[in-house]
């Protein structure tokens, strides 16, 4: 059973079990534009919720990737380096950023829901 | 608050994300996307709107003279219905501002930058302002149309092929009326490509730039595009790649310091800054403005620090993105004099970490003006 979780920051975790996949939302790569380059972590790294864990690169800015959840990245998303466009094209799904064991399950239920997301992006405009 | 151009509406219409530029909300991309725009101008034809740009009139009975007294470029020489890339320069020999002017017959016809127009304003009526009108030509719109398609797009909207700027060479300008607009235009541009840039009258706007994008050659593009294709151009954006305390001759701008306006030239020096200048003609910059290649797929961007191979600071990034012609990153900088050759190997700091790079001769990719065949 997995759920998808976000961050007023634009990055969403779906955790299965005590592990996590990370990425950026649709609406964050919207804003970013066309992405040309993703920074990945190195598996091994530590990571803390609203730390930097990656960058993701458009034409025209750089962006940071702050991690939703502590832990340890699992995997990475290579496939990235060729095809950071992946990013743009399926945020959700092939555009994934990197996978994490996590030290602190219970962040998760800190992190907004679909519909508390939603409703702040609606806000933003 | 941000104000509009005349094409704001068109703009909304087809997509465009804004962003403020100058106090000017201008399209940073259409639905399109920077790298597709990017890559259509290089294959057909992309219609910019640089309405932002500051466009001037200045007259005078001495006028070539008076613009001499700010600029080393060679204005009297200039011919009627040409035009010529320009420096402001200052007293240090540092750079106010660059332009292109047209002697346009009875007047010259200036573009200045949208951040320095006010200051350049002020700088020439408070100079030549004794001898000339200075006039800021307010209600008017302008649109560069930028690729190898575009003159085949615009002479569509010409009243006959005798009456089509088609027929103007790179660098020269003149009156047409397209599409039933009068319109003044000049074969030039920003992303070193053939082109246009075309001034016309706000209210004329709108109705000119929706018949260019009916042909499906031309497709909008926006400052995003716009930076991407002048960088690989390796054309130089004022406040980023030079500024008041650039000398030209290191920002590789030696050629707008007219060889009449040289030592032994036919009207040597007179202009701010002659001296510095002149002492950096003759011995050569300190620093000096190269290409810089990234070796990773990372861009390396304005700001980031060069460092030579013993980690001591070299230089600095100026401008950088990713070229989509390129296929990769691209930037351009200064570096120390004795670093500027092709194929040093330097590293750029970013995000903490030193990323190889080369430095590499401008352009990235190769200008295709529409020159004359015979010199």
């Amino acid at each position: 059973m997995s759920e998808t979780r976000f961050t007023s920051d634009h990055e969403w975790a779906r955790k299965e079990n005590g592990t996590a996949v990370v990425g950026i939302t649709d609406y964050a790569q919207e804003q970013l534009g066309e992405l040309v380059f993703v920074e990945l972590p190195a598996v091994g790294d530590a990571v803390t919720k609203g730390g930097e864990a990656a960058v993701v690169e458009s034409v025209k800015a750089a962006g940071e990737v702050k991690s939703p959840l502590s832990g340890t990245v699992t995997e990475v998303n290579t496939a990235l380096a060729d095809d950071p466009g992946a990013v743009n094209s399926d945020a959700a799904g092939a555009g994934w950023i990197y996978k994490m064991q996590l030290s602190a399950p219970q962040e998760f239920d800190s992190l907004l829901d679909a519909d508390a997301y939603n409703a702040l992006v609606a806000a933003a405009g | 608050m941000a104000t509009e151009t005349p094409l704001a509406g068109l703009h909304r219409a087809l997509g465009a994300k804004f962003v403020d530029f100058a106090g000017v909300s201008l399209p940073v991309h259409f639905a399109d996307g920077i790298l597709r725009e990017h890559l259509h101008v290089r294959r057909a034809a992309g219609l910019f709107d640089v309405s932002h740009m500051g466009q001037v009139a200045v007259r005078g009975g001495e006028v070539a003279a008076a613009l001499e007294s700010l600029s080393p470029a060679d204005f009297a020489g200039l011919a009627a219905g040409r035009q010529r890339y320009a420096l402001f320069t200052n007293d240090a020999g540092g750079i106010e501002d660059d332009f292109m002017a047209v002697n346009a017959g009875g007047h010259f016809y200036l573009v200045v930058n949208a951040a320095r127009k006010e200051h350049d304003l002020a700088h020439m009526r408070g100079r030549i302002g004794g001898g000339c009108d200075i006039q800021y030509l307010a209600g008017r719109a302008l649109l560069a149309l930028q690729g190898p398609q575009s003159a085949a797009a615009l002479a569509q909207l010409a009243e006959s092929p005798a009456e089509s700027p088609e027929r103007l060479t790179f660098l020269s300008a003149g009156e047409f009326t397209l599409g039933g607009a009068r319109c003044f235009v000049s074969r030039s541009g920003y992303c070193g490509e053939d082109g246009f840039e075309i001034s016309l009258r706000a209210e004329d706007a709108e109705q000119f730039a929706r018949r260019l994008l009916e042909d499906s050659r031309v497709r909008p593009a926006g400052l995003g595009a716009r930076d991407s294709l002048r960088i690989e151009a390796g054309l130089c954006l004022y406040g980023s790649d030079m500024d008041a305390a650039t000398n030209p001759v290191e920002a590789g701008l030696g050629f707008a310091v007219a060889k009449a306006r040289r030592p032994g030239g036919a009207r040597s020096g007179g202009f701010p800054g002659a001296a510095v200048i002149f002492d950096a003609l003759a011995r050569g910059a300190e620093r000096a403005r190269v290409g810089l290649l990234p070796a990773g797929r990372a861009p390396v961007r304005g700001g980031a620090e060069l460092v030579d191979a013993d980690g001591a600071t070299a230089g600095v990034v100026t401008s950088g993105t990713f070229g989509a012609s390129a296929g990769g990153p691209v930037a351009m900088g200064y570096v120390r004099a004795g670093l500027q050759a092709p194929g040093t190997a330097l590293g750029a700091v970013v995000r903490g970490r030193t990323l190889p790079v080369t430095v590499a001769a401008l352009p990235f990719t190769a200008h295709r003006y529409h020159r004359t065949t015979t010199n």
